[in-house]
């Protein structure tokens, strides 16, 4: 590669002639984002008010070992190490937090709102040495392809979830909760589907498409959905959060659920 | 309706100088260019800027207008605050010649670099190939490049931290990207864009992308694709594994 010599003047972080209020919306991600790990990781560890009546929260579906009568395989196994906490939102959580945390979008987004690697475009930072995702540990994040095929795998178990909402004592219904849920798994699967891996897998990885028509349906609804992932990984960030506190409010007698019908 | 607005623009050579204040009548429907071309036939003969076509379309009037790259000839006055002083200054990734102007040369060294379009056997007697729309559509996104290096400029990999001898910036993954996705191209250029083009150096920040006069999808439709063709290539271990047993592909 050719060498060039740039008298690179480095302002120091967060000097810029952007007069612009650059700082707004990398502190917004970091409130954001950070609100959200917050939050679920201290209803990850509350183990009990995740579900209430049909509804199961997300943060702990699916609930593979937990309360006996619910949990796919019981209660609590007697192998599970006894010095580690046991919810059932710890059995799963790795995976959607490890499908969000290495998703381009975010790592894009966190670097810049935790990491300041830049605070914002064309903004001073505080370091000098960089290293990108060109060695460890963040040639790991290409691991987020791994990431998607299980959250591929939870998501028809989270329209399971949706489809039990909508089922009462007293037979089909629609309550707010129903529709929360439903809401929430069509974001997430409008996040899910718009994933840049995905599309390269189903498509992208061709440069024929036109000799794959399945495949260039398929690239061509990735694409759709992808032109607006940010707004996916987003809302569907919220109404997780979301779906959960209402389950839990809800089974802590604290919210009343409207029935619709 | 004319208001009178101060700019700010840098003055000096190689790379040492200072902001200057000039202060000159707008009218509407004037670019900064414009108003950098009556500062110059007014106030300062002497400033040295680059500008071509006036209309967006050859690249030459980059610079950086209160803080952020963009073309002079594409930025309206209306779209900026007149009640505060505009600062214009040359793009700061590249070494600084005059005023407002930067070599920009080391970018025709970089192209260089990726290997060229090799076809594959022209599909026709006649020497020609066929190659259907939708398959091009891809592409013709990189071609309306016009290689302004605004986004080389706002990228932080080169701007901040000066990795130029590692990494060939946003606009030649652009260009790689037209190569490497072209249907009747042959050449591969994987090895190359994980060793010594640096893909692994953007942290996919899309700072490129914002600034791109051509709105390409820089960073979503070729550096993130790209990237995905590397992981393929060298970071899927069950890929890898796949490859050796049917033997398909190689590193
Ligand atoms: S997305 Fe990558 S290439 Fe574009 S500005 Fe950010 S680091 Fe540079
Ligand atoms: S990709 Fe866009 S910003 Fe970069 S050189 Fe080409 S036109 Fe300019
Ligand atoms: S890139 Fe965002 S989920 Fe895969
Ligand atoms: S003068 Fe040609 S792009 Fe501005």
């Amino acid at each position: 590669m050719s060498t060039i010599h740039v008298p690179v003047t480095r302002n120091g972080f967060g000097r810029t002639s952007r007069p612009d209020a650059w700082w707004v919306v990398p502190l917004l991600t970091f409130l954001g984002l950070g609100a959200f790990v917050v939050y679920v990781t201290w209803a990850a560890f509350q183990g009990v008010h995740y579900r209430f009546g049909p509804y199961l929260s997300p943060l702990y579906s699916p609930e593979i070992f937990g309360d006996p009568r619910t949990a796919w395989f019981g209660g609590k196994p007697d192998w599970f190490p006894s010095f580690l906490p046991f919810t059932p939102a710890l059995l799963v959580l790795w995976a959607p937090g490890g499908f969000r945390f290495s998703c381009y979008y975010y790592r894009g987004a966190y670097y810049k709102a935790f990491w300041a690697d830049p605070p914002s475009c064309a903004v001073g930072e505080p370091r000098k040495s960089y290293c990108g995702e060109a060695s460890f540990p963040l040639i790991l994040q290409n691991i987020h392809r791994y990431f998607l095929v299980v959250a591929l795998i939870f998501l028809p178990i989270l329209w399971h979830d949706v489809w039990e909402g909508f089922w009462f004592d007293t037979g089909f219904g629609v309550r707010a909760g129903s529709l929360i849920l439903l809401v929430n798994t069509i974001l997430l699967t409008g996040y899910s589907l718009g994933c840049h891996t995905l599309r390269h897998q189903i498509g992208g990885i061709l440069d024929q498409l036109s000799r794959r028509p399945i495949r260039k349906q398929g690239y061509r609804m990735a694409s759709c959905f992808n032109r607006s992932h940010m707004l996916w990984a987003w809302t569907s960030l919220f109404s997780v959060a979301f779906s959960d506190l209402y389950v839990r409010l809800c089974s802590m007698g604290i919210w009343t659920d409207w029935r619709i019908f | 309706m004319s208001t009178q607005v101060t700019f700010r623009i840098w003055r000096g050579e190689k790379g040492a100088g200072q902001l200057r204040d000039y202060t000159t009548e707008i009218s509407s429907g004037m670019v900064v260019l414009d108003a950098v071309h009556r500062i110059q036939a007014t106030q300062a003969n002497d400033l040295a800027c680059r500008w071509n076509c006036k209309a967006g379309k050859c690249g030459s009037c980059s610079a950086e207008v209160n803080g952020k790259p963009r073309l002079m000839c594409m930025t309206r006055m209306s779209d900026l605050p007149a009640d505060k002083p505009i600062t214009i200054e040359p793009l700061r990734a590249f070494p600084h010649l005059r005023d407002l102007v930067t070599d920009v040369s080391w970018n025709y060294d970089v192209k260089k670099k990726i290997r060229k379009y090799q076809p594959r056997k022209p599909d026709n007697p006649d020497g020609t190939w066929s190659m259907e729309q939708d398959d091009i559509d891809r592409v013709q996104e990189f071609r309306k490049c016009i290689e302004c290096y605004l986004c080389q400029d706002v990228c932080h990999v080169l701007r901040e931290h000066g990795l130029h001898p590692d990494f060939i910036g946003p606009r030649f993954l652009v260009y790689s990207a037209a190569l490497e996705m072209h249907p009747a191209d042959t050449a591969d250029r994987l090895p190359d864009l994980k060793n010594d083009l640096g893909i692994g150096y953007c942290n996919i920040t899309k700072c490129c992308t914002k600034v791109c006069p051509e709105s390409i999808a820089i960073t979503d439709n070729a550096i993130i694709p790209l990237k995905e063709r590397v992981v393929d290539r060298y970071y899927d271990p069950i890929k890898r594994i796949f490859r050796a047993i049917t033997g398909s592909g190689g590193d």
